[in-house]
């Protein structure tokens, strides 16, 4: 009971932010922590329920941004289908990781990934043609929700923006928690905690993995096209390694293999390097989350959710 | 007498060594057949041949009729034929309830579209394999403790939560890879209990043991394997009287003690 | 036709160093099972330890090289100590996550301690290039080749020859008996680590000179280095000198026909390429399976 009075409570909280976050740069973290959490979320579905470690899922978040900037950049599509192909592409691309690796597990498959997202990355800076390289696409359009008879309501404002990502985040909770709590959750988990029994009992570990890396690329895609419609540019930083870095952060840290882990962990690390700036510059904070990569794996090594639950019991 | 399952010509090579040398068998439907021989005779490679863990070199397996040879062990599974494992193996974070749960994997349907849009299905499923999980418990004799973690669990009760999670995948032929190791006698009297109500039910077994005194007391045929070969193929009496099957393992326990 | 040969030439030079960097980690990837993100940390390691002895303390060309080779040796020793041993039963997705923090915390230690700016390391070589008929090659590549190739030699000589080298492949293969027949399994397991981390350091103290110092350096000489276990099996010393040579070669003939953009692609397509169609490397021989 005091479990659903505290989320109530949090809900409430988060659905009323744009009212009671007077100063719109945190508004702007709260909408950071949101994206994050999209892709945290995302990490998490490969990471703490098959077990299989993705690298290089910036490269998936960056696809996500790059589909949506060139389609609504070069070729003027509405955003909508814009935020849509930063969903289908990367799952495609997921999807195509994911039958090929096959039978690759552990250190390998996240070799495969950690080249992929290389790879892209490289193309994204030197196919100046495609992407316009470093320089990036300026002037991706903001969304709008236009409805016939109404006059088109642009989410440019941050409050506006701050709702389609919260519905994104919930989204995209409901729909792991759907897949978890199922026939299709026992799966995954079962690949991970022991892959050759589960084939013994007749789960097709490669129909799951790959169903596994399809969802998550495409979660992490639609997080690139949200973070492309928000911040209006794309460019390679989108391949930079620290974002798989944070997102890897906030899965372990806050629980990977539990459905709120990933949610805490992206509020946490979002929310923390911005009361931080003012003290430590970026490289000090990065320098401190390897540290706590390491603290966490020694001294939490289920995360912060699964620890709060323990002392909760 | 219908053939549960018939090997013909099964060899397996490694590099240089030949683990199965031309292993022909079959195994009658209903009955309950064990493999024996000495240690490294290779039995558990010929369980991995046949149940898709091993790719025969040369040879074929063939399942109620249908070849199955060089299949993945999932579809294997699929057509009914379960195996369980010589080292304990079981999931070994999630609870009791949850191992049998996985198992039960194909007596569910749900796919990602039913999992995301009819969540009434999900939750149909989810009581339907849950009291199946409980009967699947009550059968091993863990129903009490459904919540427990199984790595906690003792050795002989995992290896219980093994075979439940075995017989979860509705195998109409059921390999059990020395399932009574490492047991004591009172643990070997309940395998061997429940072997005979598996058998019972109208499920084929095909067991390796060491245990002798288990394998004569409920096998219908016994296989010997020596250094690859087969070597004798009979009743549990005949087996026993087979002076190949003697100077097999006598052999063995010579080269051990030398 | 002068310029393939130029561009082998390069590559074979290159590629030594590669050699290096590969068999440090395939020793430590292959044989101790540590998924060892943080390699390339210890290659630019290496690299900064040059610089600074060069430039902060004056020391000799010739003597700074393989003070940073023990400093790097230093560090793996420590870093198996405090951080690998007491996470020695774990998974192995553990340790890898540990290695992970390991590269993090190390990568932006250098970026705080010596800025982002590129640093260039100063050499007694003259850069006049060696002209060698129709090939030309600087004398600090050439000097390059030389030691590379002389600590190949040398890694070689150690794991097969001494004592060390018989206890840490018996650890390695047979961990138990080992034990029994009286070899320090901990002592091998910092060793083993120690030494991969030399090696790495001192590609880093020989390519830093050549190329420029910057903080992330070591992000692609940890891929670059993984390629080249790929390449020549996990484990596999021999395997692992030969796939360092492939990679140097591969990526100065795509460098030099393709595009010089790409140059460090050809290091994720060999890793993507070979892991998916003969994923037990090209100098394995096949595997059992099972």
């Amino acid at each position: 009971m005091k479990r659903l009075g505290l989320l109530v409570l949090l809900g409430g909280a988060a659905a009323a932010a744009p009212a009671w976050v007077w100063n719109p740069y945190h508004l702007h973290t709260l909408i950071m922590a949101g994206i994050f959490a999209v892709l945290a979320l995302s990490l998490n579905l490969l990471l703490g329920y098959t077990g299989q470690l993705s690298l290089g899922h910036a490269a998936f978040f960056g696809i996500g941004a790059y589909a949506t900037g060139l389609l609504t950049v070069k070729l003027e599509w509405s955003p909508w289908l814009g935020l849509g192909a930063s969903i289908a592409v990367p799952g495609a691309t997921g999807w195509a990781i994911g039958r090929l690796a096959l039978k690759l597990r552990g250190a390998y498959f996240v070799l495969l990934t950690i080249s992929f997202a290389g790879v892209a990355s490289l193309v994204s800076v030197n196919w100046m043609d495609l992407t316009n390289g470093p320089l990036g696409l300026p002037g991706v359009p903001a969304i709008e929700i236009a409805l016939p008879g109404l006059p088109a309501l642009s989410l440019r404002a941050k409050g506006a923006y701050y709702y389609l990502v919260l519905a994104a985040v919930t989204l995209c909770y409901l729909v792991c928690a759907a897949l978890i709590r199922s026939r299709i959750g026992r799966a995954l988990i079962a690949l991970r905690e022991n892959e050759t029994l589960a084939e013994s009992v007749g789960i097709n570990g490669t129909h799951y993995l790959v169903l596994a890396a399809t969802l998550s690329a495409a979660m992490a895609g639609l997080g690139g096209g949200l973070y492309a419609h928000y911040t209006r540019f794309v460019s390679p930083e989108v391949f930079l390694f620290s974002y798989t870095v944070t997102m890897v952060i906030m899965v372990v840290a806050g629980g990977k293999g539990t459905l709120a882990g990933p949610i805490v962990g992206a509020v946490i690390f979002t929310v923390l390097p911005e009361a931080l700036r003012a003290i430590a510059s970026w490289q000090w904070q990065m320098l401190l989350y390897g540290m706590l990569l390491i603290a966490v794996l020694f001294f939490l090594p289920r995360g912060i959710v699964p620890a709060l639950q323990e002392r909760v019991k | 007498m219908t053939v549960a399952l018939e090997v013909s010509g099964l060899s397996v090579r490694f590099g240089g060594v030949a683990a199965l040398s031309d292993v022909s068998f079959a195994v009658r439907a209903g009955t309950v057949t064990s493999l024996i021989g000495p240690n490294g005779a290779g039995k558990t490679t010929a369980f991995n041949a046949i149940t898709g863990f091993q790719r025969p070199t040369a040879g074929r397996v063939r399942h109620e009729g249908v070849a199955i040879t060089g299949w993945r062990p999932h579809r294997i599974a699929e057509r009914g034929l379960v195996r369980t494992f010589q080292k304990t193996s079981v999931f070994p974070g999630l609870t009791v309830m949850d191992n049998v749960l996985t198992g039960l994997h194909l007596s569910g349907g749900v796919g990602l579209g039913s999992a995301l849009f009819r969540r009434g299905r999900v939750g149909d499923e989810e009581r339907r394999l849950g009291e199946l999980a409980r009967r699947g418990l009550e059968f091993v004799g863990l129903a009490g403790r459904s919540g427990e973690r199984a790595s906690a669990l003792a050795y002989g009760d995992q290896r219980l939560l093994e075979l439940a999670v075995a017989l979860a995948a509705g195998p109409r032929l059921l390999l059990l890879d020395e399932p009574a190791s490492g047991m004591t006698t009172s643990e070997k009297e309940t395998v061997a209990g429940l072997i005979s109500r598996i058998r019972a039910r109208g499920l084929t077994v095909f067991l390796v043991e060491h245990d002798m005194r288990l394998v004569m007391g409920m096998s219908d045929r016994v296989l010997v394997l020596n250094e690859g070969r087969l070597i004798a193929d009979g009743s549990a009496e005949d087996v026993q009287r087979h002076p190949d099957v003697i100077q097999a393992y006598l052999g063995a326990r010579a080269r051990a003690e030398a | 036709m002068d310029q393939l040969y130029q561009h082998l030439l390069n590559g074979l030079l290159l590629g030594a160093t590669y050699s290096l960097l590969g068999i440090g980690l395939t020793l430590v990837f292959g044989l101790m099972h540590v998924v060892n993100f943080a390699h390339g940390e210890f290659y630019t390691l290496g690299a900064y330890a040059l610089f600074a002895a060069l430039a902060g303390a004056s020391v000799d060309f010739f003597l700074a090289i393989p003070l940073a080779v023990v400093l790097g040796a230093a560090a793996g020793a420590l870093c198996e100590r405090v951080l690998l041993r007491p996470l020695r039963g774990e998974s192995i997705d553990t340790v890898m996550l540990v290695m992970i923090g390991v590269w993090i915390a190390m990568q932006n230690a250098e970026l705080l301690g010596w800025g982002g700016v590129a640093k260039s390391v100063p050499t007694p070589f003259s850069t006049r290039p060696v002209v060698l008929g129709s090939v030309s090659v600087s004398p600090l590549r050439l000097f390059v080749f030389g030691v590379s190739g002389f600590l190949i030699l040398g890694a070689h000589l150690l794991l097969a020859r001494t004592k060390l080298g018989r206890a840490m492949r018996a650890t390695f293969q047979d961990r138990e008996t080992a034990a029994l027949m009286g070899v320090s399994i901990e002592r091998v397991h910092t060793i083993t680590f120690a030494f991969g981390a030399g090696l790495a350091a001192a590609a880093g103290a020989l390519l830093g000179p050549v190329f420029l110092l910057y903080p992330s350096m070591g992000d692609l000489a940890s891929l670059k280095a993984f390629s080249v276990v790929i390449l020549g099996g996990l484990g596999n010393f021999v395997g692992a000198a030969l796939g360092g040579l492939v990679l140097g070669v591969a990526e100065e003939l795509g460098a030099g026909y393709i595009s010089s953009g790409y140059r460090d692609a050809v290091g994720f397509l060999i890793i993507v390429a070979v892991l998916l169609l003969r994923p037990s490397g090209l100098f394995a021989r096949a595997e059992r399976v099972g």
